[in-house]
């Protein structure tokens, strides 16, 4: 492309011989504006802001800022203001204009400034030395350049003296700085016209013919100046001065002007101009008549007024409440928030229910606009600033409602820290402001957090929840630690997770399982306040982390479960990869045959396995931890006196009874994963066949495909078969507490029965391997153990996942006579009845184990049916959750 | 030996890949990051893997060779964090000097042995210079966003540092990468002049910043253009973008420098996004293909990888482009 003078603030700006001329802003200018001033004076650099504002939404490409005041210090107000700049993108947007008569305040401005700015300005004011000096440091830190047309012998005040300065300065900038031509901008002084005195009538004429011989003679240098000073002895008339502004203009930027320092709202349209004003105006600028100034200002004296309406875009203000709001938050505009604020909060009457009503509203705008890459970080940070000027606000009266109300409780301590190896905070001190914002405590660790520290902290400090935050991918890992951490600590305090590369899968399936308490991945700091007072609610906790875990859950299994699905080998295939037995059977049964008995509750009582039955009730943890859980410990306490209490009337009146019915059965392995039953020892009398299914998912060397016929050795084994019911009498029981419409005890009564069922099936199968098969008659284990299934053998029930096929039940009863020796019956969905009610085979080899089948392929699904004698259709209906195809 | 002007205006020029990736492979332990001289060192040290040109010359020796083997003519010196702002978090400030010098001997050892055994391909060591962990134009405040971590100052002179022991050491060119803050590598700039300036030499500088999001902006807010015009007042050898994004997403940025600047473009995207496991797992293969589309093109002068990219990696870009020929470049520096 085309050299050209090139800058940029967050944005680029090209200054081409095609693009318009560029507005320069100078309201941010002590020297110039008393407004500005008076500000920076007042250290009130909030409102200083806006008028930087002010100028860029009026059209200003470029923002010139000067601080050279003498009651001001010039370094550290300049430093402090273009600080601020940058954090305001809708201002950081434009190039800047660095404008000081002191160097020092230059320097200083250009190490704040990021993008490729404007220095104004150096001359030959000091000599050549300094000149040269100066010039290579701006050349040096990439900025273009302001000189004026001054030397040692004072301001060029003519033509010739214009032309003299600007051509040596062009000379040495280009050959002895080795400066870019396009990067130099003159300044050939704009001198008022129109003040009485004959040596200023030629103050414009020569600024324009200057202009012209600058752009002809000094390839790619452009032209600037103070175009306010042209109007300066017609202060206090608008409508002249923004008439003489615009004439001025028309003819200086035909004559080559390319930038200039102008007030945008102090210009009149040129074609607007009323035609008699205009002649006046061009007579004393182009100075064509003696009596040129006279004339103007007899005419200036009918015309004084206020000039063009200002046309700012406020258009935003007429908006209704809550829009308003929200463009306050997502402009980032603190302007009007605390009148809106107010007004909000009387609309709605609380001032909470305006932070989580219209002002969550527009963070969450904010949030998904962010999303979306439509807006990004520094306006996100200014968003978050609005709002918290807006809880500022209310502060004070949710410190009167908390006064009013004393048994509100505090929102809440939540510690933020990026862990460990990871040094970006940005999100993370998002999330602290949008949460301080809504009433929570934050102590906010900083990055590089190690484990120790945060946890110690953690402790210390009593915190309600932990927020981990990271950026780059390790500090996924470490996030894993910190959980695992937190678990060997046994805390409590819920873990929220949070940042770039953190995602619900990775939080659900590495550092969930790590945790026994709440693990939440956040997905961006709007959503964790709501997250973050559902945890800490009183009435929505208990029921918001049980959701929060089954959502887990479930994405761990859907992810665990798709990564089995992947790839899957044939029937065949999956054949060969059997599970190779090593160990011999184990011994024959010590009593043969079917056999049933009842079992009395005392007997069973002591093989209950509680947890599953507070889960029954949504109370989710693991017992007898539960019961001191700070969440839920309370009402899981009450929940198992209640259940305690039932169980003692049961042992005394023994309302329901428990039955169970076993036997042990010769078998032999089939070459399709079946397993054929026999009456004999000599398995010559057959009996029932049990029908098997077969992983089929790809593994990885030497990993087998499993099945359950894989258990039955080839010589000299069995199978066993039961069931146990605990629920007969309970319908009746459940009928009594029904007609009382205690729904209460009728569900526990239920769930009491289930874990009795359960209970019955552990009793029986440590019974079947110490005494009925009896191949473990010295095995010692307490209940804990049992429930970790820590006996040789296994008991798998059809329905389940490692035989998810539900009719192999028929052939259990058949074996069995279920129905006849307990009482339990069938559904047609094969659902058993009492429900109350567990049935199951029996392996006994030292090596079998659970399972899940996982999905299976439609090769072994027909082969399924060709054993079973079904139509394909059939077993697709009885398989449906695990075709995976 | 030729000079690398020369050589751009051949062929694609190939930088390497990954440092971080392939030090994982290794499997180190703190103790490898220590030597007899920090052993009593408070801070853990392991992660800090500039260190390892001290502790571990020879894993950085291997890496480096592993990367020219697969094809690269430059490789990238260990130095990413060899400044004192980013070792302060390890208390390692005092070793700034030892880790440039040192890293960039050892690139330039292993480098020189490949230039002997094939004098037609000279090899090239370029002293990287990282962001720092520190911003210019950011607050890390959100409650007082006038504050700021560090200045300008601070920066330049911590880059004359790294600077000067990269010099020291034997390097070819200065690469200042990963810019999120364009006034980070402003200052960089600067203190590389002012090296140069009382050094009287030059060496080309190669800038590569960092488009972070969809946004399609630097951290600090900056557009892939105004990028440029900050940084395009020196004579660079090239400019281009690295990191963050995969090689697709990076394209649309690639043109407009491509367009507009008058340098040599370089490019060295991340072998994708990361997975939800954090890890980088765009196959070389496919991380070929999308590069392919820089090089139809025609907006790249120089090609390479960072984060989960490999000697594979780099491999298979180096075949891809070598059917391709280098974008033409208007102004090319004469170091």
């Amino acid at each position: 492309m085309k050299p050209t003078l090139q800058l940029s603030g967050l944005e680029p700006l090209y200054v081409t011989a095609e693009s318009n001329f560029v507005n320069v802003g100078e309201r941010t200018n002590v020297t110039g504006s008393k407004k500005f001033l008076d500000l920076i004076k007042a250290d009130n650099y909030e409102d200083a802001l806006s008028v930087a504002r002010d100028q860029v939404e009026g059209g200003a490409q470029i923002i010139d800022i000067n601080m050279d005041e003498g009651m001001i210090d010039g370094v550290a107000a300049m430093t402090r203001f273009l600080h601020l700049v940058m954090a305001e993108p809708d201002i950081a947007r434009v190039p800047i204009m660095i404008d000081s008569s002191r160097w020092e305040i230059i320097e200083a401005g250009l190490k704040c400034v990021q993008g490729k700015c404007v220095v104004n300005s150096i001359s030959l004011k000091g000599g050549e030395a300094e000149f040269i000096h100066q010039a290579k440091f701006i050349r040096r830190f990439g900025a273009a350049v302001v000189v004026m047309a001054f030397d040692e012998n004072g301001q060029a005040d003519t033509l010739d003296r214009r032309i003299e300065i600007c051509q040596r300065s062009y000379k040495i900038l280009t050959e002895v700085v080795g400066m870019n031509p396009n990067d130099i901008i003159f300044d050939p002084n704009i001198f008022p016209v129109g003040t009485g005195m004959e040596e200023h009538r030629r103050n414009a004429i020569d600024f324009i013919e200057a202009t012209r011989w600058i752009r002809q003679n000094l390839p790619g240098a452009h032209v600037s100046g103070g175009v306010s000073n042209i109007s300066f002895s017609f202060r206090g008339n608008t409508r002249v001065r923004e008439a003489m502004h615009s004439a001025f203009l028309y003819h200086a930027i035909q004559a080559g002007m390319d930038m200039g320092i102008v007030n945008p709202s102090m210009l009149e349209v040129y074609d607007d101009i009323p035609k008699d004003l205009l002649e006046r105006v061009e007579d004393v600028l182009l100075d064509r008549r003696p009596d040129a100034t006279e004339r103007l200002l007899e005419f200036a004296e009918t015309v004084k007024g206020a000039g063009k309406q200002k046309e700012k875009d406020d258009a935003w203000r007429q908006l209704p409440l809550r829009k308003r709001l929200e463009h306050a938050l997502v402009k980032g505009i603190t302007d009007f928030i605390e009148l809106d604020t107010e007004e909000a909060r009387m609309e709605l009457g609380s001032p909470l229910s305006v932070i989580e009503g219209p002002l969550m509203d527009g963070m969450n705008v904010v949030g998904d606009l962010f999303g979306a890459g439509k807006m990004f970080l520094p306006q996100v940070v200014k968003s978050a600033r609005v709002m918290k000027k807006a809880v500022a606000y209310l502060t004070p009266f949710l410190e009167e409602e908390k006064r009013n109300n004393p048994n509100a409780k505090a929102a809440g301590k939540v510690l933020l820290a990026t862990v460990k190896g990871d040094v970006h905070d940005i999100g993370k001190n998002i999330v602290g402001v949008v949460m301080a914002c809504n009433g929570f405590e934050i102590i906010d660790l900083g990055v590089m957090v190690p484990c120790d520290k945060i946890l110690d902290a953690a402790q210390e400090h009593g915190v309600d929840v932990i927020g981990l935050s990271g950026l780059i991918t390790p500090s996924l890992d470490e996030m894993v630690y910190v959980a695992k951490e937190m678990e060997r600590r046994g805390m409590k305090q819920p873990l929220l997770i949070g940042g770039a590369t953190t995602s619900k899968a990775h939080t659900a399936v590495k550092i969930a399982p790590q945790y026994h308490g709440s693990v939440i991945h956040v997905l961006d700091a709007s959503r964790s306040v709501p997250v973050v007072s559902s945890l800490l609610s009183d009435e929505q906790s208990a029921g918001f982390m049980a959701k929060v875990k089954a959502e887990n859950d479930h994405i761990r299994e859907g992810f665990l479960n798709r990564q089995a699905e992947k790839r899957f080998v044939p029937l065949e295939e999956a054949r060969k990869r059997k599970f190779p037995l090593q160990a011999p059977a184990a011994p024959a049964p010590k009593q043969s045959g079917v056999q049933h008995f009842d079992l009395t509750l005392k007997e069973l009582a002591p093989y209950i396995d509680w947890t599953p039955f507070f889960q029954t009730w949504e109370l989710h943890g693991k017992y007898p931890r539960i019961l001191e859980d700070e969440v839920v410990g309370n009402e899981a306490k009450q929940l198992f006196a209640d259940a305690q209490s039932m169980l003692q009337d049961w042992l005394k009146d023994a309302p329901v009874m428990a039955k169970a019915v076993v036997g042990i059965f010769p078998a032999q392995p089939l070459a399709n994963d079946s397993t054929q039953l026999f009456t004999d020892e000599d398995r010559k009398q057959p009996l029932e066949v049990l029908h098997h299914l077969r992983q089929q998912s790809e593994k990885s060397d030497g990993i087998s495909n499993f099945s359950l016929a894989d258990f039955v050795a080839d010589k000299n084994d069995h199978v066993g078969a039961f069931c146990v019911t605990a629920g007969l009498g309970l319908e009746k029981l459940v009928e009594i507490y029904e007609k009382d419409h205690d729904d209460y005890r009728s569900i526990m009564a239920k769930a009491l029965a289930d874990r009795f069922a359960e209970a019955a099936a552990e009793f029986l199968h440590e019974k079947v391997r110490k005494e009925i098969w009896g191949y473990a008659s010295d095995e010692t284990l307490d209940n804990e153990s049992m429930i970790g299934e820590k006996y040789q053998g296994i008991r798998p029930a059809p329905g389940y996942p490692a035989c998810p096929e539900h009719t192999e039940k028929l052939t259990l009863f058949r074996l069995l006579e279920v129905e006849k020796r307990i009482g339990v019956t069938l559904t047609e969905s094969m659902a058993m009845w009492p429900a109350a009610s567990v049935s199951g085979w029996y392996f006994g080899h030292p090596e079998s184990k659970y399972f899940g089948l996982g999905k299976i392929q439609k090769d072994q699904v027909s082969d399924y049916a060709t054993r079973k004698g079904w139509t394909l259709e059939e077993a697709e209906r009885w398989l449906g959750p695990n075709l995976g195809y | 030996m030729s000079k690398i002007t020369d050589l751009l205006r051949e062929r694609i020029l190939i930088l390497d890949g990954a440092m971080g990736t392939m030090i994982q492979r290794y499997s180190l332990t703190e103790d490898d990051f220590r030597n007899e001289s920090l052993k009593d060192h408070t801070k853990p040290l392991q992660g800090n893997n500039d260190l390892l040109s001290i502790t571990r010359p020879d894993v950085i020796a291997e890496i480096h060779a592993a990367y020219f083997r697969a094809g690269s003519d430059i490789v990238e010196t260990n130095t990413f964090s060899g400044t004192t702002i980013a070792q302060e978090d390890y208390a390692c400030e005092h070793l700034v000097y030892d880790i440039n010098y040192l890293s960039a001997k050892i690139a330039r050892e292993v480098a020189d042995q490949f230039t002997a055994s094939e004098p037609h391909k000279p090899r090239f060591v370029a002293g990287a210079m990282g962001p720092t962990n520190k911003t210019a134009s950011l607050s890390p405040n959100v409650n007082d966003p006038g504050y700021r971590a560090i200045t300008f100052d601070q920066l330049t002179t911590a880059y004359a540092e790294q600077a000067a022991a990269l010099i020291d050491g034997g390097v070819d060119i200065l690469l200042v990468e990963t810019i999120f803050d364009t006034l980070n590598a402003k200052a960089a700039l600067f203190a590389i002049e002012q090296v140069f300036e009382e050094r009287n030499l030059r060496l080309p500088i190669m800038v590569s910043g960092t488009i972070t999001d969809a946004s399609g902006r630097t951290l600090s807010g900056q557009t892939a253009e105004a990028f440029l015009i900050s940084v395009g007042h020196l004579p660079l050898l090239s400019i281009g973008l690295n990191c963050a994004l995969g090689a697709s997403a990076m394209l649309p940025y690639l043109e407009v420098l491509s367009q507009r600047a008058p340098f040599a473009i370089c490019a060295y995207p991340n072998a994708g996004l990361p997975n939800q496991f954090g890890e980088y797992d765009e196959t070389p293969m496919l991380m070929g293909e999308q590069v392919e589309e820089f090089l139809k093109r025609g907006v790249i002068n120089i090609l390479g990888g960072c984060c989960g990219t490999t000697p594979d990696h780099i491999h298979r870009l180096a075949e891809i482009a070598k059917n391709y020929p280098p974008r033409s470049i208007p102004q090319l520096e004469t170091a």
